[in-house]
């Protein structure tokens, strides 16, 4: 029998394993950020450990930075203590490190990718959930806890089971205005909070293969959002040419080598699934959350649904909690759902594509005067790049925020917050209580759907927009 | 680590499922630089609300948390598992856990117990009947144990073999891999030259 892709990155990656064990798992890259590193070096000091591979490791500032002011100190001091920490780590450590300030600085999912460190066939860690990200590229990539980052700077390994395999087939073309993100929260939808967890999930199929790759790490980064450990996607030539030319991708007689082994990353024709779920992205359409976690959405064109319609009483409950949280009414029409703030930005969906998509809908529109937009770039280079192309200015005449790079309001560890009771749509990726500040209230939507409502002031697509 | 054989403590109901660890612990919470002081920020928001569990002397002390399924999905933090741990919880039980709270709960010396879901109703209705009900934890056995006569609820829980091995001889991961350190090299010594540095 065949392989699954994932078994074939697995593979190649175990450094022992046991009968009765966990594999001993090789860690090709390991990337780390202030908030959940600190007393990951603490415990190799304590220990008198060392890192043991410097060389396959990297630190940016992301989390809790804020997005105005970078070029001053830190105002929150509890804040600046734990980047100073991060600092005064990776220099004592000797990991390369990009503060805030640098040209390389972001949200560390924009940043790996973009360097071209991100590569297929790799395995790759960090402390944060969200390092699925980049198994859009065939790589193994999963988040881990602050023990384990210890665990990885010591020992460059990772103790860990061998997960399930499951294909998740997307068959079909996405209709037009209808993007990746749209078809993640359909899919989470579909399988719940749960339904991923213990598997390694394969994105394949038609629809997942004409995605950008700013598009298939939508997908992947949203893997941790249905419980699964990691997602990835079999490298083509889409993955190629993005990668080609990035400073950190192989050249010359190494990229040729790569390519070569590269190509033999796909999932073999007999290869057997433990399990497969089968979508038809034809049939989708823009889709936003109503309650507090991603997998309680709706297309737009739907209503705040009926508690009664639960599969049973937990359920029911877990849904009346949501509506009476999210200050929603059964039966309303998600269009008639008002907004106060409009998020872009985020590891989801803060990259270049995704602000000249905003853009491009919000070009000679103006902002709801009801309405905030918060336009935050996912790294340095987004903004920069941004800027080159004048999409900052079209934020800012339209009435529009734009700030430096950082993950923001995705979680609001920075002032980046909702106030109580305030709604948003948010281009990001989790929807919890109090997620993107204390008593606010989350939509989850894709960057299209963000525009618009932007403009309109309640939950739109572009489609609901005046020609102009 | 210290070793986890068996555990007795009052069981607390936490009648929601789909916890995730933004509610264990928002982020605002996460900025400390040590493993302790996470108490004042697990459940945050929740506390403030005084019909909340915690908020109720009956469950005072509690040290066995009852959940409902999915708990901890979401952010990697594992600063939810040091605010579960800080406040005084030594066990959790849940029908089902997600991954990457599971794995640090085992790293840092929380037991995290899956039992079926229809124990888990049982408990809940046990705790709520009677306050202040102590339930057994027994890793040896993998058993769950609470209350006296007709509502006594036993049962088994599933934990992987590693982690309760691990838990009970309260070994130290690090020390376990590095004992693997030739491994690990002949390892490096067969990875293809093309593969990313971030140093030169």
């Amino acid at each position: 029998m065949g392989k699954t892709l994932s078994e074939k990155v697995w593979d190649e990656h175990v450094v022992r394993s046991a009968e009765g064990e966990p594999d001993l798992l090789y860690v090709d890259l390991h990337l780390i950020h202030e908030v959940t590193s600190p007393q990951a070096f603490e415990g190799l000091r304590l220990t008198g450990r060392t890192v043991r591979r410097p060389d396959l490791t990297l630190a940016t500032e992301d989390h809790n930075v804020p997005t105005i002011d970078q070029d001053k100190p830190i105002a929150d001091l509890v804040s600046r203590t734990q980047v100073e920490t991060l600092r005064r780590n990776a220099a004592e450590f000797g990991v390369r490190l990009h503060p805030l300030g640098d040209i390389e600085q972001g949200i560390v999912h924009v940043v790996g990718p973009q360097l071209g460190l991100t590569q297929p066939g790799m395995t790759i860690v960090c402390g944060d959930s969200h390092t699925s990200t980049h198994g859009a590229f065939g790589a193994i990539a999963f988040g881990i806890g602050t023990s384990e980052v210890e665990h990885v700077l010591a020992t460059q390994t990772l103790m860990q089971a061998r997960p399930r395999t499951m294909a998740v087939t997307v068959n079909g073309s996405l209709p037009a205005g209808v993007t990746a993100k749209d078809m993640v929260l359909t899919l989470i939808a579909h399988t719940g909070t749960g339904g991923g967890q213990g598997y390694i999930v394969e994105y394949r199929g038609p629809a997942i293969e004409e995605l950008s790759m700013e598009g298939r790490m939508t997908v992947c980064n949203m893997s941790i959002e249905w419980g699964a450990k990691a997602g990835l996607i079999a490298p083509d030539q889409t993955t190629f040419d993005y990668l080609e030319g990035r400073a950190e991708a192989p050249k010359g007689a190494d990229w040729d080598a790569a390519v070569a082994q590269w190509k033999t990353l796909a999932s073999d024709d007999d290869a057997e699934f433990d399990e497969e779920i089968v979508l038809d992205a034809s049939t989708m359409t823009p889709f936003v959350t109503w309650g507090t976690n991603p997998g309680q959405g709706v297309p737009l064109g739907g209503v705040v649904p009926d508690p009664a319609d639960s599969e049973d009483d937990n359920d029911r409950v877990a849904v009346e909690k949501a509506l009476q949280y999210m200050g929603l009414t059964t039966g309303t029409p998600m269009r008639a759902v008002v907004v106060d703030t409009v998020f872009v930005g985020s590891c989801t969906n803060g990259r270049i594509e995704d602000l000249r998509l905003a853009a491009e809908i919000i070009r000679g529109r103006t902002v709801d005067k009801d309405t905030r937009l918060l336009v935050v770039p996912g790294s340095v280079r987004v903004r920069l790049q941004a800027e080159d192309e004048g999409l900052d200015v079209i934020f800012k005449e339209a009435g529009g925020e734009w700030r430096g790079a950082g993950c923001s309001m995705c979680l609001g560890m920075n002032p980046d917050q909702l106030a109580p009771g305030e709604r948003s749509a948010s281009t990001s990726n989790r929807n919890f209580e109090g997620r993107q500040g204390k008593g606010g209230r989350t939509h989850l939507v894709s960057v299209p759907v963000a525009a618009a409502t932007a403009i309109r002031g309640t939950l739109s697509s572009p489609a609901d927009l005046e020609e102009l | 680590m210290d070793k986890f054989t068996t555990h007795t403590g009052v069981g607390v109901p936490l009648r929601r499922s789909n916890v995730d660890t933004d509610q264990i612990i928002p982020a605002v919470y996460l900025k400390r630089v040590t493993r302790s002081g996470f108490e004042d920020g697990l459940f945050a928001a929740w506390r403030n609300d005084d019909t909340f569990v915690l908020n109720n002397p009956d469950y005072a002390g509690g040290s066995v948390l009852v959940a409902g399924p999915d708990f901890g999905t979401g952010s990697s933090r594992e600063h939810a598992v040091w605010a579960l741990q800080n406040y005084g919880f030594t066990v959790v039980l849940s029908p089902r856990f997600a991954d990457i709270f599971r794995g640090n709960s085992g790293k840092s010396g929380l037991l995290a117990a899956e039992v079926d879901e229809k124990v888990v109703q049982r408990l809940w209705d046990l705790l709520e009947e009677q306050p202040g009900t102590e339930i057994t934890v027994d890793l040896e056995s993998r058993t769950v144990r609470a209350g006296e006569g007709p509502d006594a609820v036993e049962d088994s829980f599933d934990i992987d073999d590693y982690t309760r091995w691990r838990l009970l001889e309260g070994l130290d991961d690090i020390e376990l891999t590095l004992s693997h350190a030739d491994d690990i090299e002949a390892f490096e010594g067969t990875r293809p030259s093309y593969r990313p540095r971030t140093l030169a």
